[in-house]
């Protein structure tokens, strides 16, 4: 192989390390627009609850699996009350009255991480041992397959989810017009609380695949809970595959521009590109042209 | 009537409400305007007034200062999110952008702080005018993430660039001088701020009560229907923007001086989302909301202090309860509570 | 029409009552048997929070040991204590807060180099003795009478690791620094001072803050021509990650951290990579390897245990040392001038001769407020999961 293209193959694998990630964050942001069409901006919490309820349950004693699986329900149950006592009292608020709701709930939700659980960062073991996997002379570390792997699993769930249970039907239904589902019987209010919940579930899952590549904290939500909505809208909201799309992007375009331009300036590269996107395409990559009901 | 009070009505029976409302009052609009508008100015000006008197020490004239300081913010991008009906992310972009054109323009090029604070503002005014076209034509959500792109771009620059920034750590500038002496301490800060502040406030009012403020809240209820009455709703969009960023801008440089000390933390995305809380919380399209809502949300971290460990759980706590059982915001919730007050006294 | 004019001045009304609230009654002539008051302010929270929080841990300890002890001059020590979250323009706001309102008689902290920089013109101004725990050199360099600071400054941590380098024969040296304050800050003394040290900066790389992989800038270092080592500065979760992708590229150089990576948490975070991984640290990191004839063995060995009996084995990091230093340099200071009285107590913190801290022996003077030598500076490596002294 040519070192240049051995060079750029490490690049794009690096890319697709961040990209996962980011794609798994903005995955939980497009679920529950979807059905609410609530930017939710304490998603990065959910991210960090997952890592961080993991770490603390497998620091009490508890086995991996049983900490995953007690971190990711805990994490749900945060979710649904998120929706139940914030969201629904507020349903009738303005777009940014929920977006400052939301953010609040983060700020609340880090707070109390830092009292309860501290403030250092702590690592998680890799789930397949920490030898790297070579690729035509380029490496890719097994965890970041882990992240791919589960987001793609993800999008196919969520796609038969909305496509052929009765219940994935009925959040699409809401999301697209709430009065409507009301009046078809569905209990609309049961479906917001079960999309943030879904919504929690993803989050939860993606702190923990990432917490043995990147270690976490109570903060660690703040900046991938960023990335995670670039992602969601450069995909184009609402759109599972697009949040995908968009989140790997990013990772691409950031390794890429570190790679190949400024790592000083890499973060800086990949929000000019989405900006260019939006310019092009107003509602992101794979977003639906939106129509405004007057 | 009382509009800066109460959100522009989204829902039919706030309107007929006004409407009745507006039949039994014998006044013209203009007088009613006046006296509105003439007594939140005169309630605003007594507060900046009575204020000092409480003011005990540099510390407190510190807290007063950037409450002014935020203010002048909020209230600017009170206009573009309360009346145009366009969030924005990034307004702490403009802010930083304003602060560092002074600090740099003051400590490397030695010009004079109020030469440099015109241009920074102007420079802001031209790229917020370059970038308002394409980046206004994007709604909702990405317009949020658009103009939070742009904020995070302005910041990452000013942080990398050391050379010029001092990067990360910040740089220092130089006092402001006015007429030949040193603008130093609480309060002769707070008297410039205040008086940027009332500026700041009587041009937001007028403008609300211009034929732009009418074409802006038409914009706010539907873009479509306002187009179709034949608003040019781009132009009004793109200038109330420009306003609010200039105003961001003067606000930076005036932050600058007064704390002699510039960080790239000033144009960061915490710092563009705490702007917006602001507004929120005090009341969208309401411009004493702006007022409050920077004044709450500056005191706020210094009650909260003592509390040591707990002061996110209770920021938090705060912030979720305010928007859900106010989601107008402080000053039109608490207003429309004296307001029924007053009528069951008078009945 | 009075409505709008009522609720205006209800609001004027809230709006006093509230800064009313903030007002305490001036402060009375202060009797000498009160308490000293110790102000300071950490970013607890934030992303220099593993600075902050250590740093708190260790004043709010070791006050209370004074106090138990007798206090100071026979006086209570008093702790007053604001979370700047890293923010320069928080830290200058509770610094007025410290001065005006709390009248404290030092003022001890100020995690990073931003937020001490930023109030250094307010304790100038307010003649109170600041001792900070921050790294950058800027902070003493040029000297300010009232600042004093207790960490290496980055320029030492440069000097000692090229220094060690060029024992080990190295010129040719790759950077690869975080974007905030401590590693744009590192970054920069190392490229002012390689020329002195003839060592060649052949890459230089950044990541940037929150950044989950650093694999595009370590390959570009990997193909960059003749690089025979790779410096990290940076702190936080961020060299671990880069320790971890450097293990992932196979590089077959050695790989040296900043002592901004100075607890065992890195080492815990970062795994097996971290292994051969060198980095200048003060001594507190192997306090019971020392040999026993040390004058620092029974500070650092007191310290750790102290710390770890109350947050755990493994806990203790270099930052809180640099807290217990700042503290510890007060009380000596207040002991020697026989007052709290700030100019006497400025005049016998410059004047410290051969005071050992966790940092190493201090030796201030008119024209060195640090007082620490190249020497008190260790160099370690990580064997076996375990810090070892190199030299």
């Amino acid at each position: 192989m040519p070192p240049a293209f051995v060079e750029f193959l490490q690049f794009l694998l690096s890319g697709i390390t961040s990209g996962a990630i980011y794609a798994l964050v903005g995955l939980g942001f497009a679920l529950i627009y979807n059905a609410s069409h609530v930017i939710n901006f304490a998603q990065g919490e959910f991210v960090m609850l997952g890592g961080m309820l993991t770490w603390a349950l497998t620091s009490a004693g508890l086995d991996l699996p049983l900490a995953i699986g007690g971190a990711v329900a805990i994490t749900v149950l945060v979710g649904m009350a998120l929706e139940k006592l914030a969201i629904e009292p507020a349903r009738d608020a303005n777009v940014v009255t929920l977006i400052i709701i939301t953010i609040g709930a983060g700020i609340f939700l880090r707070g109390v991480v830092s009292v309860t659980l501290g403030k250092d960062f702590h690592p998680l073991p890799s789930f397949s041992g920490d030898d790297p996997i070579s690729i035509l002379g380029a490496t890719i570390m097994p965890q970041s397959l882990w992240v791919l792997g589960v987001s793609a699993l993800v999008v196919i769930a969520l796609q038969g989810f909305f496509s052929y249970t009765l219940l994935g039907k009925s959040i699409l239904a809401t999301s697209h017009n709430r009065m409507a589902a009301k009046l078809m019987g569905i209990n609309v209010g049961f479906v917001l609380v079960l999309s943030f919940g879904l919504s929690a579930l993803l989050g939860a899952m993606a702190g923990i695949l990432i917490a043995p590549i990147t270690a976490t904290n109570f903060e660690v939500g703040i900046i991938l809970g960023l990335k995670g909505f670039a992602a969601a809208i450069l995909g184009g909201l609402g759109n599972g595959l697009g949040a995908i799309v968009g989140g790997l992007t990013l990772g691409i375009i950031e390794s890429l521009g570190a790679g190949y331009v400024s790592s000083d300036y890499k973060d800086a590269i990949a929000f000019v590109v989405i900006l260019a996107v939006l310019f092009f395409m107003p509602s992101g990559l794979f977003g639906r042209r939106g129509t405004e009901r007057v | 009537m009382a509009h800066n009070v109460r959100p522009s009505g989204y829902s039919k029976f706030a309107k007929k409400q006004t409407y009745t409302r507006r039949m039994s009052t014998r006044k013209s609009r203009a007088q009613m305007l006046l006296s509105e508008r003439g007594g939140g100015m005169a309630s605003l000006l007594l507060v900046i007034l009575v204020l000092p008197l409480f003011l005990a020490n540099d510390y407190h004239y510190d807290v007063a200062v950037n409450i002014g300081i935020n203010a002048i913010v909020v209230v600017g991008l009170n206009l573009l999110i309360g009346y145009a009906g366009q969030i924005s992310l990034g307004h702490a972009g403009f802010f930083g952008l304003g602060a560092y054109t002074s600090a740099v323009l003051t400590a490397h090029y030695g010009l004079h702080g109020l030469l440099a604070l015109p241009i920074g503002a102007l420079g802001v005014g031209v790229l917020a005018y370059a970038i308002a076209r394409p980046v206004l034509r994007l709604s909702g959500h990405y317009l949020a993430m658009a103009t939070l792109g742009v904020g995070l771009i302005i910041n990452i620059i000013i942080s990398r660039e050391a050379w010029l920034t001092g990067g990360p750590d910040g740089m220092y500038v130089p006092l402001l001088e006015v007429f030949g002496t040193e603008v130093y301490g609480g309060p002769m800060w707070y008297w410039i701020v205040a008086a940027t502040l009332l500026l700041a406030v009587w041009l937001s009012l007028n403008l609300i009560d211009s034929p732009v403020g009418r074409a802006l809240r038409g914009l706010h209820g539907s873009e479509v229907a306002a187009q179709v009455a034949g608003v040019d709703t781009t132009r009004y969009k793109v200038m109330v923007f420009v306003i609010s960023a200039v105003m961001a801008a003067v606000a930076g440089s005036l932050a600058a001086h007064f704390s002699e000390f510039v960080t790239p933390a000033k144009a960061d995305f915490s710092h563009s989302i705490l702007f917006v809380t602001m507004v929120v919380l005090g009341g969208m399209a309401s411009t004493f909301g702006a007022v409050v809502g920077a004044a709450v949300l500056t005191l706020l971290p210094q009650f909260l202090a003592d509390f040591a460990d707990y002061e996110h759980v209770i920021l938090g706590l705060i912030m979720m309860t305010v928007m859900i059982f106010m989601p107008k915001g402080l000053v039109p919730t608490l207003a429309a509570l004296a307001r029924r007050g007053a009528r069951r006294t008078a009945r | 029409m009075t409505t709008p004019l009522k609720t205006g001045l209800m609001l004027a009304g809230l709006a006093i009552a509230a800064l009313g609230l903030t007002v305490s009654a001036p402060g009375a002539a202060r009797a000498e048997d009160d308490p000293i008051r110790v102000g300071s302010f950490l970013a607890v929270t934030g992303p220099a929070s593993f600075l902050g929080d250590p740093e708190l841990k260790t004043l709010e300890m070791y006050i209370e040991r004074i106090n138990q002890a007798g206090g100071l001059n026979g006086r209570m020590l008093d702790l007053v204590h604001y979370d700047t979250a890293g923010d320069a323009n928080k830290a200058r706001t509770f610094v007025k807060r410290l001065l005006e309102d709390d009248e404290v008689d030092v003022i001890l902290g100020g995690s990073t180099t931003g937020t001490t920089m930023a109030v250094i013109p307010l304790v100038e101004r307010a003649e109170v003795p600041f001792i900070s725990f921050a790294g950058g050199v800027s902070i003493i360099d040029p000297v300010k009478p009232w600042v004093f600071k207790t960490p290496h400054t980055d320029r030492m941590a440069c000097e000692k690791i090229f220094e060690d380098m060029r024992g080990r024969g190295i010129v040719r040296v790759a950077l690869i620094s975080g974007t905030g304050g401590f590693g744009k800050s590192m970054r920069g003394e190392c490229m002012t001072v390689a020329p002195r040290f003839d060592i060649e900066v052949v890459a230089d790389e950044t990541y940037g803050p929150g950044d989950t992989d650093m694999v595009a800038q370590l390959t570009k270092i990997k193909n960059a021509e003749g690089v025979e080592a790779v410096v990290n500065a940076g702190f936080g979760q961020g060299p671990a990650i880069v320790t971890k992708n450097f293990a992932q590229l196979g590089f077959e150089v050695p790989l040296y951290q900043s002592h901004g990576v100075a607890s065992k948490k890195y080492i815990e975070l970062a795994g097996d990579a971290a292994e051969g991984v060198r980095l200048p640290a003060a001594a507190l990191l192997v306090a019971e390897k020392l040999p026993a004839g040390d004058p620092q063995r029974p500070i650092v060995v007191g310290y750790k245990t102290s710390y770890e009996a109350v947050y755990g084995d493994g806990s203790v990091s270099t930052f809180g040392g640099h807290a217990l230093d700042g503290l510890m340099l007060y009380k000596t200071a207040v002991e020697a001038a026989g007052s709290a009285e700030p100019a006497a107590v400025r005049d016998a913190l410059e004047s410290i001769r051969g005071f050992m801290g966790t940092a190493g022996e201090v030796t201030m003077s008119a024209d060195d407020h640090l007082g620490l030598g190249l020497s008190a500076f260790r160099m370690l490596e990580i064997r076996d999961g375990d810090w070892t002294l190199v030299d």
